[in-house]
This record gives structure tokens, sequence and C-alpha cells, in this order.
């Protein structure tokens, strides 16, 4: 039998004990499926799923200089951001590359925490030591905490079977925290990675399976999903992922990224790389199959014979029925309507520029 | 895991069913795709193209991964079950019944693992 070696989340029994097909991910061993990528890809879209995010790295930034500190670092503003918000942006190195993107939650003006990719988190953490200056202290959080995404148009029914809905945030991109979920105190944040609606909760690692157990007991419509649906979804609402559509080379403005990028901000690390890169000569653009075939990450995209671009992800899209792409392709190439080819393990697969998102919830 | 009495199989969990001494049909196995999941495409090789035992001969995806069909035996193509182009699904369902192609001129059996084989050696892959 394959060996597999890994962390465990504080949820791996409860994996394995709901049959989940467990896979090494970013470190960690978490399952990529329970019944089936295809099933849980619409339980979410059309009841809810949850989904163990344990993996996800939590980051406390505290101290009088945090402020300071945020908007140098990174590439979004967050001067007027309010306590209990939510903020997506991008950490990017001296060369305007991509160090990882993350979302900032706001606990107040001198207490935050960043949610880094987990297979980022060691990188992110020795970057932003490397970086932060005056009155700010950095902890890495991420063994504290197990994380829970209960995603789908029936998150809220649910949520509220436990919590009093006075207690849960109410817009998205905004959280609440101290928040007692049958005993289990939590943040709560309106915020995922589906395109639905739908709460990611945090707690201390050792009640993690306590909370799992209570969401899915309040509810057995409620599909445990793994790995696979939330790529498939997230590819689905075209939100990007790090490591397919960023890395350390690409630049925010050249994938699609320039909203959280600010650059009437006085500095933040990579500012000067950015103005000096110029205009972007790449877009983020959607690609939908024409032909037969499938187009997943790698693949070389044409226009008139000439190559463009490469694909940054893909497959068939369950909700949609149809297989799709992210790519980055030349700027004057990235128009709507655009006929182009994927190579596809030697073969030519035709497709047509869509714009993006491929899905939005009505 | 659902395996036939009245077939032959592969190590890269393809079946093939003998309809004369030198006709075969060939599919993927229950554990092949229960292994793969959902399958959401197809891609077959074309009538009369050669087929070589141990060579890839097409593709099947599900949402997660392209995986190679590999030929359980050598041959030429005399037939492709078309329905699977649109209804890749039936993998899933029905296994055993979705032949991919039916192969002529039938070489390069000798290599084919008998039900018990086939069971002992999945059973080796920690099924």
């Amino acid at each position: 039998m394959e060996e597999k070696s890994g962390l465990k989340t504080a949820l791996y029994d409860i994996h394995i004990a709901l049959g989940g097909k467990i896979t090494p991910f970013a470190g960690y061993l978490l399952p990529v499926q329970y019944k089936g990528v295809i099933d849980e890809h619409m339980a979410v879209r059309q009841y809810a799923g949850l989904f163990d995010i344990s993996h996800m790295g939590e980051i406390m930034i505290s101290g009088p200089d945090s402020l300071k500190n945020l908007n140098f670092l990174f590439t979004n503003d967050f001067t007027n951001m309010g306590d209990g918000r939510v903020r997506y942006t991008l950490l990017c190195n001296e060369n305007g590359g991509i160090v990882d993107d993350m979302v900032i939650y706001r606990f107040s003006e001198n207490k935050y925490m960043a949610v880094p990719n987990a297979a980022n988190r060691h990188k992110v953490m020795s970057f932003l030591k490397k970086h932060i200056f005056g009155d700010v202290v950095l902890e890495d959080a991420s063994d504290s905490y197990a994380q829970i995404a209960l995603q789908g148009p029936m998150s809220r029914a649910i949520l509220t079977k436990l919590v009093d809905e006075i207690l849960l945030p109410q817009k998205y991109y905004t959280f609440t925290s101290g928040v007692m979920v049958q005993g289990v105190e939590c943040i709560i944040s309106k915020t995922g990675y589906t395109g639905e609606d739908g709460y990611e909760l945090y707690c201390k690692t050792e009640a993690g399976p306590k909370l799992w157990g209570l969401l899915m007991d309040t509810d057995n419509m409620l599909a445990p999903c793994g790995l696979g649906a939330r790529d498939t979804l997230r590819l689905e609402a075209s939100m990007p992922l790090y490591g397919h559509e960023m890395n350390d080379e690409i630049s925010p403005l050249e994938t699609g990224l320039g909203f959280a990028v600010k650059m009437d901000k006085s500095d933040f690390i990579g500012k000067q790389a950015i103005i000096d890169r110029g205009a972007p000569k790449t877009a983020r653009v959607g690609l939908k199959v024409t032909g037969r075939g499938i187009i997943r990450e790698g693949c070389p995209i044409y226009i008139g014979g000439k190559q463009v671009g490469i694909s940054t992800s893909g497959t068939h899209l369950p909700y949609l029925n149809a297989a799709f792409a992210m790519a980055l392709i030349g700027k004057g190439f990235a128009e709507a309507g655009s006929v182009v080819e994927a190579e596809v393990r030697g073969r030519m697969v035709p497709a047509e520029i869509v714009p993006l998102p491929f899905y939005k919830r009505a | 895991m659902n395996i036939k009495q009245n077939l032959l199989y592969s190590k890269t969990h393809e079946w093939v069913e003998f309809l004369n001494d030198t006709t075969v049909r060939a599919g993927l196995t229950d554990f092949a795709q229960d292994s793969l999941g959902g399958l959401v495409f197809v891609n077959l090789p074309a009538e009369g193209d050669e087929v070589v035992a141990g060579e890839s001969f097409g593709d099947v995806e599900s949402v997660k991964a392209v995986s190679d069909v590999i030929s359980p035996v050598t041959g030429t193509v005399l037939a492709i079950n078309e329905g699977l182009l649109d209804s890749p699904e039936k993998i899933n369902e029905d296994p055993y019944g979705a032949w991919l192609i039916e192969v002529g001129q039938v070489s390069g059996k000798e290599g084919l693992l008998s039900p018990e084989s086939y069971e002992a050696f999945c059973e080796g892959e920690g099924h």
C-alpha cells in the first residue's frame, strides 16, 4: 500500500470515518472527495456543503504599528477598514511577483489576522518577519486553529439552528468573533471560495471535531466536501488559485488582480517594481471549450497558429456542465468572443474566450 | 469490487471479452472506474487504428485528472463505443457493459490475467 505522509488536521479521523479518499496536499493529509467531486460540487451549488480547511494558515498581527505594517507589507489599503471587516489582498515580493494571496481580518486597530494558503504559510511568515518594522508582533497561530467552511444557499438556515442569527456576520466579507456555537467559541466570517453564500468558521484545534459534528448533525442533507470540489467550485466561480493563476514571477496586474493593488498608497513592497514593469502584457481570461476535450493547466493557447498564452487551471465544471479553463494570454488577444485553440496532449482543442466569472450566483 | 468471471484482465485495469478467437471488446474495470471517479470525457481511437498491448489508445477524464487507457491487447480497432463520447458516465454506471473498443486480429493476449489473478492483483494495490 502506498505510504502517505503529512500532517493530520483535527478532523482526520472524521474524514476516514466518512469514507474520505485521503490525499497529501500542501503538507497535510486531506480528503480529496467523499462520495464524489460532482455530487459534492452540486450539493454546494444547490444546498450546502462542509469543508475542512484547517490547513489554511492563521497569522496574527498585533501591536500599535500593525496598520502601518499592513499598508507597507500588502498591496491593498487597510486605512479605512472597520473592525469586523475582511479584506482580500496580495503580498508581493520586491520584483512585483506574488508571494501569496490572502484575506486579512481586522479585530481592532491593533489586532489583525492574515489567512495565507497552507502551502505558503512558512514562506509568508518568513517574508513578513524579514520586513516588519516598529512595534508589531507576528504570531503563526495556524496549528492552534481548526477551520471549517460551510458553503451553499442553505448555509444561513443551517447555522441559525446552532447560533442566534444576530451573532452571525450579516454582510459579505465581514465577521463576528467570540461567538459561542453550542459551547464552541468561534470566529465566523461571511466569506468563502465557492461563489456561493456561506461562512468560514474558526475554532481552537481541539474543538474542531465537535464543531464539525454539530454542523453535520444539524442537517442530514449537508454534504461533506473534499479538496476536489473546493477546486472545481472556485474555478467555476473564476477565483484565482496560488500556483496556478499566481506565482512569484507574475505581478497582480498581469493576472487580473489589479483591484487588490492600491498604487496610490505611498509605498508598499513591490510597488516600484510594478511601476517599472509598465502596462501589463498579459491578461487573465476565461476559455469555454467549444470542441471535444478538457483544457487543464499548462496547455499552450494559440490564435491563428501563433502561441498567445498558456492555460492556468481548467476542467469540466459540474454545475455549468461544460469544460472551461482560465488562461494568461497576451493583452492584445484578450477579447471576448475570440476563437482560440489549446494544445491538449498533442491534440488541438478549440475554445472561445468568454467573460469571467463563468458562474455567478443569482 | 465487482469482477466478472467470464472476462480476462490487464494489470492496468482493463477488461477483455473474447467475441471469438481473434476479436475482443475491451473496457475499464469496476476497480478502475471507482479509482477514477465520475468520468466527464472519453477520447477514443478511430476505426482502423492499430492498438498495441501496453500502450495508450485513448484517455478518460474525471474532473480531477486525465488518465491514459492502456490497450490490453495488440490488434486493429474494428469499432468504438460512440455512445460513450456523449455519456462517459456510463463507464461509472456499468463498467462491464460500457465497452470502449472492439479489436480484431488480436495478439499479445498472453499477459492477460484470469479473474482470480486480477482480484489478487487489486487486493495488492490496496483496495
